[in-house]
């Protein structure tokens, strides 16, 4: 299983040994973290929430497609759903690979697609009391400025 | 001189007076009922891919100059409602009078084609009719029901003149505005399409109404739906079974919309059917479950 969901923190440590190959000389990690800002607004905690039927199914399609497009040893994905605090980590992507170069690269595919792709929604809540949606609220009263297409990538086989 | 000599010797205004103009008539859709029989908002229902109040709106509007919705005060702000011509019922009481009255108090210079909201094979053929054959002088113009003879208060014309008489009858605790027809000398004609009137109160008659629809209409079916973040909120509620006329997750979404108002447009979404992405346009099955996706925002 290269991606899936967990409601607790992270196991970095553990998520990493999955990795550990005899053939990989390099290992790239990203972490997404919780932090206190965005958009101008102050962020005191996160909530994320998925569609995990699809979205694992979204999120082991781009593991898929990193390791066609390079060739790395092993991936992985770890998302976290629920209310997260302030330096939480909310997702880890791992890759192991024979180079660094395609570790990196794969690592950042994996992250940049994640992030475009699998529905995964995520609720800020702010200092003075408030809470929003991303990509959801601000856009509903200009229903032009279009996120979802903007970021199309193909994955839509019965779409015309 | 000579040529206004005639009618210089007699007045017109006292001896012969002239008749009067006949008021216009404008439509009147009646949005506010409970629909409690339904157990979900009438004017909502879709057919064809359209609400009701849509359609009967629509009809309206292709014949009269002006259509309004009648609701209640607390309907307002309904999304459904939203961006029609309202009337708000402005006196007290309850049941379709309420809605006639405030029409006639708000207009009392013309008459109103009054259309419930629950009659889907209501057609231009009818309507033209009723138009044709209204009797300005009547209290109102009605159709009589093929089914138990009474006339239809609510697929009729009401005359300006109904208003005092509405107003007399309700405060002698009168409801029901098809005995108000009976005793008020309206003008009752038979419809040349029987099939007009059929109205649709009940989930079952619902389901029969798609059913004969025609051919090109999907029977009702069960679907599944999930809700999601922004749209679980706006749904209250993050899943339900429900019984829809809709045939693909493009119908399906417009009924949903008008329902819970949501605020994302379908260009905001994509949308999955059992637990896959999928075309707008797809044929839905009995039994699908389908997830309407906003804008994702992961990592």
């Amino acid at each position: 299983m290269s991606f899936r969901f967990v409601e607790e923190a992270i196991d970095s440590a553990a998520a990493r040994a999955q990795l550990l190959d005899p053939g990989a000389g390099g290992f790239v990690t990203f972490e997404g973290w919780v932090r206190d800002f965005n958009e101008g607004r102050e962020v005191t905690a996160l909530e994320y929430e998925a569609f995990q039927d699809l979205a694992v199914k979204e999120g082991e399609r781009i593991v898929a497609e990193a390791a066609a497009r390079y060739p790395v040893k092993r991936a992985l994905c770890i998302h976290r759903v629920g209310r997260l605090a302030l330096t939480d980590m909310a997702v880890w992507v791992g890759v192991s690979a024979t180079h660094r170069g395609e570790a990196f690269a794969a690592c950042r595919f994996i992250i940049d697609e994640v992030k475009h792709r699998v529905p995964i929604w995520k609720k800020e809540h702010y200092r003075n009391g408030d809470s929003g949606w991303v990509n959801c609220e601000a856009c509903a009263a200009a229903p032009s400025h279009d996120h979802s297409t903007a970021h199309a990538h193909g994955h839509e086989p019965n779409a015309a | 001189m000579t040529t206004r000599s005639g009618s210089a010797a007699a007045p017109a205004s006292a001896a012969n007076p002239a008749p009067a103009a006949v008021p216009p008539v404008f439509g009147l859709v009646l949005a506010g009922g409970l629909s409690s029989r339904m157990q979900r908002d009438k004017a909502t229902l879709l057919y064809r891919g359209k609400s009701q109040l849509e359609r009967a709106f629509e009809l309206a509007a292709a014949y009269l100059p002006e259509v309004y919705v009648s609701v209640r005060a607390s309907q307002a702000a309904d999304p459904s409602r939203l961006g029609y011509p309202l009337i708000i019922d402005s006196v007290p009481g309850e049941g379709p009078i309420v809605g006639i009255r405030s029409a006639l108090a708000t207009r009392p210079d013309v008459a109103w084609l009054v259309l419930a909201c629950d009659l889907p094979f209501l057609s231009e053929a009818a309507l033209s009719q009723l138009l044709a054959e209204r009797d300005p002088a009547a209290s109102a113009t009605a159709f009589r029901s093929t089914h138990d003879g009474l006339p239809e208060p609510l697929c009729a014309i009401w005359e300006p003149k109904s208003a005092a008489e509405l107003t007399a009858y309700q405060a002698a605790d009168g409801r029901c505005p098809r005995k108000f027809l009976m005793r008020h000398g309206a003008k009752i004609i038979d419809p040349r399409d029987r099939r007009a009137l059929d109205n649709v109160n009940t989930p079952d008659e619902y389901r029969d109404a798609l059913r004969s629809f025609d051919s090109e209409v999907s029977a009702p079916m069960q679907l599944k739906i999930q809700y999601y973040a922004l749209m679980r909120e706006q749904a209250g509620r993050s899943d339900e079974t429900l019984e829809t006329g809709a045939s693909t997750p493009a119908d399906l979404y417009a009924e949903l919309k008008a329902r819970y108002g949501f605020t994302l447009s379908r260009e905001q979404l994509k949308v999955a059917v059992n637990s896959e992405f999928a075309s707008w346009s797809r044929k839905l099955a009995a039994g699908d479950s389908v997830v309407f996706i906003p804008p994702v925002a992961g990592g």
